[in-house]
């Protein structure tokens, strides 16, 4: 009987039954999850599940109805003051101060939080490096991409433990973003614990663990291939010569549970019962030629479009 | 018949070349992908075919009319949506599609009539008096959609539309979009989902203020020896050398 040798990461942030409302609007339905320490952990979930609102409550900005969220052992509404200090927030909308300039900006956060830029330089330097050839620019004259850049600079100065990211990709270019997710995987290996939303499936997929919300709810928390592999349905791509009418037709056929279009293909989602050749044959009798029908395995996109349909 | 023709059309903001010489042609029911990097310079140029942004040479003409001389009938001949500016958020469904539809032109008869055809066929008529602030974003965005082509123009230019949007939204969005296409509307959009770049007709990809690539997506991977779209944009974009 000797102690366990498993040692379980520590909970950096700790959120239990948390329940917020707009009036009769429910933001919130009772979240519960625990980050680990230097954990990257994404929330995913359509428009209005109350992302933002989880965020804002994290971050000390919203006072959540009941329930609580502590980080690192520090209660996010008595010790905010504390909280402030631990976390850097990156908010959906551009929050920097637009008249001012890059330079500027990273100072007055700096200055804001009882240090210097030159104290947690390491932190912010690869990424600082990218715009500083354009410090005396006023961010509000950046493109998309250096305004985030420059954002995730100023959430960084003041060395905090965790990071709270609301879709800080959203209207960012495919090259971009794939250099910010190599920013995120540098910050984790500093130990700092991220938080991120967002609406781009294939960046689901470079969270450690993801947790897909949905009217308020967490319907489940999982690593990716955990959320993958709990997909029970068959799958099926399909590619076609003409598309047009395409996706209500296959729609319309009893098996299909669901149909999307995923770039070039149709992912086609099917019920007990589907027979390949008797779909094939329906296809063809609507007038479809070149049809490519295979079985694929599901992605974090199609657990999602699942997840939509049933609610 | 093309609905966009543009030569050696470029921006210059002092020293710097925002658009560098593009040239391309848009057919008429084409959706057509404008796509680039982050700052690569897709919103001057898509400001200059829109008539509100003047070129510093080139020429072009937008749904017939010349870009330098006619900005007004080219304004009243295109429809508009881009994720920042959409709708007013402070007035209600019905009082956006009134707005807009008065400044493009309509008369209150039409407006009327088209207003409820257009609820109906959204299934929004129990929103009809709902501010628009109230609404989920993906709504706001299929609203925006529809009244952007309200005015029947010849030619609608989307500018990011879906950034930001879920992954079941996005495709309900994009079903519009082809439904206004198969109806003749010519499509003229940016985006930053790559998978979105597959439903084009055809793409055209800028770095650096010059168009780089312009096909199918089809060719566009055959040529860049891509398994799909994500990767032909990579391989390009990789060789920007302005810093954005």
């Amino acid at each position: 009987m000797g102690k366990s040798v498993l040692t379980s990461p520590a909970i950096m942030i700790d959120v239990r039954d948390l329940h917020k409302s707009y009036g009769h609007t429910v933001a919130l339905a009772g979240v519960s999850c625990s980050v680990n320490d230097a954990e990257i952990f994404g929330i995913i979930g359509p428009d209005g599940a109350g992302k933002t609102s989880l965020f804002r409550i994290l971050a000390s900005l919203l006072l959540p109805d009941s329930g609580s969220a502590l980080m690192n052992g520090v209660d996010v509404v008595k010790d905010y003051e504390k909280i402030r200090r631990m976390i850097g927030y990156m908010p959906g909308k551009f929050s920097l101060y637009q008249d001012l300039t890059v330079e500027e900006n990273l100072y007055l956060f700096a200055t804001v939080f009882n240090t210097t830029i030159e104290e947690n330089y390491h932190l912010v330097k690869d990424i600082y490096q990218q715009i500083e050839p354009f410090k005396t620019r006023r961010a509000g004259r950046l493109s998309g991409g250096m305004k985030q850049k420059l954002a995730l600079c100023c959430a960084l100065i003041h060395k905090p433990e965790v990071l709270l990211l609301d879709e800080p990709t959203t209207g960012v270019d495919p090259v971009s973003r794939k250099e910010f997710w190599d920013m995120l995987r540098q910050l984790k290996k500093q130990g700092i614990t991220i938080l991120v939303s967002t609406a781009y499936m294939d960046e689901a997929s470079l969270c450690d663990r993801i947790a897909l919300i949905q009217k308020g709810r967490f319907l489940g928390i999982d690593t990716p291939q955990g959320i993958i592999s709990s997909y029970r349905r068959s799958l099926w791509s399909l590619h076609a010569g003409n598309v047009r009418g395409l996706l209500e037709n296959i729609r319309s056929y009893p098996h299909v549970r669901s149909c999307f279009a995923f770039g070039e293909s149709h992912h086609v989602a099917v019920e007990e019962g589907f027979s390949e050749r008797d779909f094939q044959q329906y296809l063809s009798s609507k007038g479809y030629g070149q049809i490519h029908l295979e079985p694929i395995s599901p992605t974090v996109e199609d657990f999602f479009l699942d997840m939509t349909i049933d609610n | 018949m093309n609905v966009i023709e543009v030569s050696e059309l470029t921006k210059k903001f002092g020293s710097f070349t925002a658009v560098d010489h593009i040239s391309f042609d848009v057919k008429e029911g084409e959706i057509f992908g404008f796509l680039g990097a982050n700052g690569a310079g897709k919103t001057t140029a898509i400001q200059m075919l829109c008539g509100i942004s003047n070129p510093t040479s080139g020429k072009g003409t937008v749904a017939g009319y010349d870009i330098f001389k006619e900005n007004e009938q080219i304004k009243h001949n295109i429809g508009y949506m881009s994720q920042k500016f959409s709708l007013y958020e402070d007035l209600k469904v019905w009082e956006n599609i009134r707005l807009f539809a008065g400044i493009y032109g309509m008369n209150d008869k039409e407006i009327k009539e088209n207003t409820r055809r257009l609820l109906k066929q959204l299934d929004f008529e129990s929103e009809r008096d709902t501010m628009v602030a109230s609404l989920p974003l993906g709504w706001k965005q299929k609203l925006a959609f529809s009244i952007a082509i309200f005015h029947t123009p010849k030619i609608v230019f989307l500018d990011e539309p879906t950034g930001g949007v879920d992954p079941a939204a996005r495709r309900q969005f994009w079903e519009m979009i082809l439904d206004a296409a198969y109806k003749g509307i010519t499509v003229f959009v940016t985006t930053h989902y790559m998978d979105e770049a597959e439903y084009c007709d055809r793409v055209s990809i800028m770095v650096d203020g010059r168009i780089d690539a312009l096909d199918t997506p089809h060719n566009l991977k055959q040529q860049s020896q891509a398994q799909n779209m994500d990767e032909v944009f990579r391989k390009l974009a990789r060789k920007a050398k302005r810093i954005n």
